[in-house]
């Protein structure tokens, strides 16, 4: 039997690698992908917390549900903003991206 | 040590080593692959917690939908700053500092309390309680969540457009 701490342990890691990955990244593209990382490790506590609860309550998987589809209209409207990005700076660097910087 | 604790080791160490690579990768195509490898293990550890909807779910639209539309931005972008010396910006160390707190906080919470916790037993599936909770609990966000969909479509549409 796996205890609970388990999955909760795991998805902390992955949270704190989506964080570090989100500030230090370059790259935007990269920036998003570390936000679905992020994401996903919000999603496995949910899923984890809705097995250890009374299996009439699928509140976490309900909510991991509506996270996936959220990402996906993020990832979609984020991937745009990155189109239009690279057209107008010929850059995806976002440390290069500093037009409106004093 | 059960197989099944064998199973989640095996899983979060492989899930643990895509996920470092795809924060750290300095090739951002291996880094959008290593995304993909994460995900399927993702979905393999919601199987394994009973979530087996989810699970497909997970595998069809994050690795079948996001991570094809990253490809192609990935493909869209990567012109004249494919070759990038430097991967990660100037903030490194104290985002270090940052993660790693919040890593340390997030154990210190999750370890606390009751480590022997038995689960439930567990449903035959779980697809036509999620669809029961979707339409009656939850029909609101539900209805929301499609209305949100097309708000995105619509803007994305827009913003990648070419004037």
């Amino acid at each position: 039997m796996i205890p609970l701490n388990h999955y909760l342990v795991l998805g902390a890691i992955l949270f704190s690698l989506g964080v570090f990955g989100a500030l230090t990244r370059r790259n935007a593209i990269a920036i998003l992908m570390s936000i679905e990382l992020m994401l996903n490790a919000v999603s496995l506590n949910f899923i984890a917390f809705a097995r250890y609860l009374p299996q009439t309550m699928l509140q976490g998987q309900i909510f991991a549900i509506f996270i996936i589809t959220i990402a996906a209209a993020e990832a979609a409207v984020g991937l745009a903003i990155v189109l239009g990005l690279y057209r107008n700076f010929k850059t995806v660097n976002v440390d290069e991206i500093n037009l409106m910087k004093w | 040590m059960t197989v099944q604790l064998g199973i989640f080791y095996i899983l979060a160490a492989f899930v643990v080593w895509a996920a470092a690579i795809v924060v750290l990768g300095k090739n951002i195509v291996r880094a959008a692959v290593a995304l993909i490898f994460t995900f399927c293990g993702m979905a393999a550890l919601y199987v394994l917690l009973d979530a087996e909807f989810l699970a497909a779910v997970q595998v069809l639209i994050y690795v079948g939908g996001i991570t094809i539309l990253l490809l192609f931005a990935i493909m869209l972008t990567s012109g004249i700053s494919s070759v990038t010396a430097r991967v990660v910006n100037e903030q490194t160390p104290f985002s270090a500092i940052a993660a790693i707190g919040l890593l340390l906080g997030l154990i210190y919470a999750s370890t606390r309390g009751n480590a022997a916790m038995a689960a439930p037993p567990r449903l035959p599936e779980t697809a036509p309680f999620l669809g029961r909770l979707l339409l009656t609990t939850y029909a609101l966000p539900f209805e929301a969540v499609s209305i949100l969909l097309l708000a995105a479509m619509v803007g994305a549409i827009v913003l990648a457009r070419k004037e």
